[in-house]
């Protein structure tokens, strides 16, 4: 069946099952690989886009629940504000290493900075504990989500 | 400023990879060959190209192309490798742009290896003399050319940012304007290199390279392969080792929208569609009926039974000093201990995959690979091709940890391939992953020491058993039953022991495939050494850190480090009721690590690492930026092996399946990393892996010195730390 589903501002037309989970639109018929796949079940992050701003997990989240909602994904997460400054906090610290969970990682953290100026430790614990990363960079993605509420500061 | 791809370029046919193995090199006491590999010369070189080694490449347009002998999974290979290059080649890191290396065992053979693999924390150990030489030789051509052009002395002319400039006049001729001219002198036979106080890159923090690509999604993995008309497959292998696929009914899986075809193999079933979704859809609607073979009732307990045994008789001697067993007889105190570490999956975050085209007389490949030229050879065989008419892609690799130095997900792509028109991108599902990998072994150790009535270790013994993969993936490194990577950790160890006995038996569980996990041999040695030196220290009542150091008289970089580590972590200073701390010291890698680790025990036994404090001395730092961020992982990483990590088998299957039972430490469970660093102007050490060996014991020791429980088997259990009510 054909969906045509918003992403990135863009309308994009897909013709698959309703059940097929978003993940696989966007990386196999779509072609936008920035999104990762990790586990398939919503444990791991590494697939998270955003849905109208609330960062959600694609690989559970079917094409046909989509409807007249806006996907954002890491491939236009720059363009939003606190997308620009996760990035630039992320560029700063230098924070990803094999970097194939920072997709999910950065849409998780620019999630919570557009609907929380300032977060605290228990706000990023809350806001990141669905993203794992294997290599480790928690530490620095702290910081990293630190430096950009700062900017947040500075900006407003 | 990283290519998404690049096509391999100038495979060497003529060469067979083991024929470049020095197989008589002797082992032992690290992993290390000993090669000394000429600076081969490029095939690759263009018209009006410059490329006086297989590492650099200078275009007639100033271009300059680094080609990267190890592959980037995240420990910033791609930053500090070029740095060595760089530096000597007197060029800033912008720059610079990286190629993947194809493979060719001759020109970008890991020297310390003696393959075309990165691994054991030996980049830049093998890379520190041969790529600033590299650089240095491409610097003085260029230099040279640009004197003769000018018809003056070249010792009057210096090189700098790209550019060489006659000091007397100021004239400067960029790199590619003198690149046809370099390219037509002689190389010189010897260089040398900078002195340290020369150096302008090495030492200082530079930003990784790859970084920009890693944060707005265009980075390129294995995974995000694409060639045009690709199929996307995912698979199902027998859940058993040695199993076959009895029956199967494909009925309902055909029916589902977008699945394109179904591949049956001996011992694995393929669905391939159009896209993942599909396949996926497709393969739930499978109906297998598997015969489970010889592995159907093995259990992780009949494994561990079987290296208990091994450990009762005689195995291979790895060091022996003094006579151990004549100065236990007659020891003031015996300890002993039995320790066991478990199955460990890699569960990198990318999933296994590979795209392969099978053509009719080639076959092309891509994939994130730790071991291009394994990948290469393998497949060849499973498609019954040439190794030269395999075309390997290298990409970046989302986790690699020793997983991706086996070719196992290539061979299966390839079979699958051979069955599909076009190219088709096999896929494995988390499940798939955690439950066919090659595991980190399981390891038992009998392990005892003899104290005299001061508490002084006048013997020690190890006996441990496990398998050796050395002994599969690199069989000329197994020798007389012994292996450098299963002992390394276990034998030649900082500590001033008079009488030290360790033995090695090597023993390959049935059904279970073993490999290489980050921090390999360390990852288990140096957990029973430093649990059961701790455990000296409290049998002779003496603080283990003191209990430590008095061992260091020989070791002044160990005593250094011990000494930082146990100063920043406040070593001694009270704390509350339910913490504890722990220290682990190690010489592991080619350099020195303490570890302080702070836990908290909860009174149902939930484990919570708070702070970790570490001080190293890693030699030469090439980016201290890098040192802090290999610590912070390999801690993370260690972290979650202590916690968490065991892979179980039950009638013959992997009981794990995703991150719901194979547990990663998240965000929330991070302690704070502390990183202290002992300067030092030795060759540098590897830096990688140390982390991870270092921190499993220190949690282990903390947990003890919170609760008074000792750990022998990993991870740590909450039922058995829980306090009574």
């Amino acid at each position: 069946m054909a969906f045509t589903v918003t992403i990135n501002g863009s309308p994009r037309s897909v013709d698959v099952d309703g059940d097929t989970p978003l993940l696989w639109v966007l990386r196999d018929v779509l072609g936008m690989t920035g999104t990762k796949f990790g586990c398939g079940m919503a444990l791991c992050g590494a697939c998270s886009v955003h849905i109208d701003g609330t960062s959600v997990r694609s690989c559970i989240t079917t094409i046909d629940s989509i409807g007249d909602s806006k996907v954002t994904t890491i491939e236009a997460i720059g363009a939003t504000p606190a997308g620009a400054k996760i990035q630039q906090a992320w560029l700063d610290h230098d924070v990803p290493q094999c970097g194939y969970c920072q997709s999910g990682q950065i849409m998780s953290a620019s999630a919570l900075l557009a609907g929380n100026a300032h977060p605290t430790d228990s706000d990023i614990d809350d806001a990141m504990s669905g993203n794992i990363c294997r290599c480790g960079t928690y530490v620095r993605i702290r910081e990293a989500i630190k430096l950009a509420a700062q900017l947040n500061g500075k900006a407003g | 400023m990283i290519p998404n791809q690049i096509a391999s370029r100038a495979d060497d046919a003529s060469l067979s990879r083991r024929g470049f193995l020095i197989t008589s090199a002797a082992i032992g006491g690290g992993l290390v060959l000993g090669l000394s590999l000429p600076l081969g010369g490029s095939d690759a070189a263009a018209a009006g190209e410059f490329a006086p080694n297989a590492f650099i490449r200078i275009g007639a347009d100033g271009q300059i192309v680094l080609t990267m002998p190890y592959v980037e999974m995240g420990q910033g290979t791609y930053t500090s490798i070029p740095m060595l290059i760089a530096e000597e080649l007197d060029v800033s890191l912008q720059q610079v742009k990286l190629d993947h290396a194809p493979p060719n065992e001759k020109l970008y053979v890991n020297p310390l290896l003696g393959v075309q693999a990165t691994g054991n924390s030996n980049a830049m150990r093998g890379a520190w003399k041969l790529l600033r030489q590299a650089g240095a030789t491409a610097r003085i051509m260029l230099v040279e050319a640009a004197a003769k052009r000018w018809g003056v002395d070249a010792t009057t002319c210096r090189a700098q940012e790209g550019e060489v400039i006659h000091v007397p006049t100021g004239r400067r001729l960029g790199y590619g304007e003198l690149a046809a001219e370099a390219a037509k002198a002689p190389v010189p036979a010897s260089v040398v290199l900078k002195s340290p106080d020369e150096f302008k890159l090495i030492g200082t923090p530079a930003k990784r390279l790859d970084t920009p690509s890693k944060v707005n999604g265009t980075a390129q993995y294995g995974i995000d392969a694409r060639p045009p008309g690709v199929k996307f497959a995912t698979l199902a292998q027998s859940p058993v080792t040695g199993g076959r696929v009895k029956s199967l009914d494909d009925a309902a899986a055909r029916a589902v929208k977008g699945v394109r075809q179904i591949v049956r193999l001996d011992d694995a079933v393929a669905v391939v569609a159009d896209h993942m979704g599909a396949a996926k859809k497709g393969m739930e609607a499978l109906k297998i009926e598997w015969d489970d073979g010889p592995n159907a009732a093995l259990a992780t307990a009949d494994i561990a039974k079987d290296l208990e045994q091994a450990t009762l008789g005689a195995g291979a001697v790895a060091q022996s000093i003094g006579d151990a067993d004549k100065a236990m007889a007659i020891a003031a105190t015996k300890v002993e201990a039995i320790y066991q570490v478990p199955f460990l999956a890699h569960a990198t975050m990318e999933p296994m995959n590979c795209t392969v085209h099978v053509r009719k007389d080639e076959c092309e490949i891509w994939l994130g690979t730790q071991a291009i030229a394994r990948v290469q050879a393998m497949a060849a065989k499973a498609a019954g091709l040439p190794t030269e008419k395999v075309i390997v892609h290298n990409h970046l690799i989302g986790g690699g940890f020793g997983r991706r130095l086996e070719a196992d997900g290539a061979v299966r792509a390839v079979e699958i391939a051979k069955q599909v028109d076009g190219p088709v991108k096999v896929v494995w599902t988390r499940e798939e992953d955690i439950q066919h990998d090659a595991y980190r072994p399981y390891w038992f150790d009998r392990i005892s020491a003899g104290l005299d009535d001061q508490g002084r270790p006048v013997a020690w013994k190890n006996h441990f058993a496990g398998s050796s993969v050395i002994a599969r993936w690199l069989p000329p490194g197994f020798k007389d039953g012994l292996d450098p990577d299963s002992t390394e950790g276990a034998i030649d160890l900082v500590y001033d022991f008079p009488n030290f006995h360790v033995e090695y038996s090597r023993v390959e569980p049935k059904g279970v495939a073993t490999g290489f996990w980050r921090s390999v041999g360390p990852s288990h040695n140096v957990f029973v050494v430093e649990s059961f030196i701790d455990e000296m220290a409290v049998a002779a009542r003496q603080d283990p850190v003191a209990y430590r150091r008095a061992l260091l008289g020989k070791a002044p970089r160990a005593r250094a480090v011990l000494d930082l580590a146990a100063e920043k972590a406040g070593w001694g200073q009270p704390l509350p009721k339910g913490v504890g701390r722990g220290v682990s010291l190690q010489y592991a890698f080619g350099s020195y690590l303490a570890q302080v680790a702070e836990v908290e025990v909860a009174k149902d036994g939930a484990v919570r690492v708070r702070r970790v404090v570490c001080a190293m001395d890693c030699g030469t730092v090439v980016n201290p930026d890098t040192v802090q961020a290999q610590l912070q992982s390999g801690i993370i990483f260690g972290t979650t092996a202590a916690l968490y990590g065991e892979i179980t088998l039950k009638n013959g299957r992997v009981e794990q399946t995703n991150f719901d039972t194979y547990q990663m430490i998240r965000i929330n469970e991070a302690p704070a990393i502390e990183v202290h660093v002992v300067r030092s102007s030795e060759p540098p050490g590897g830096m990688g892996e140390t982390g991870t060996s270092g921190i499993v014991p220190a949690i282990a020791n903390a947990i003890f010195a919170a609760t008074g429980k000792r750990l022998r088997k990993m991870p740590a259990d909450a039922n058995a730390l829980k306090q009574p009510v």
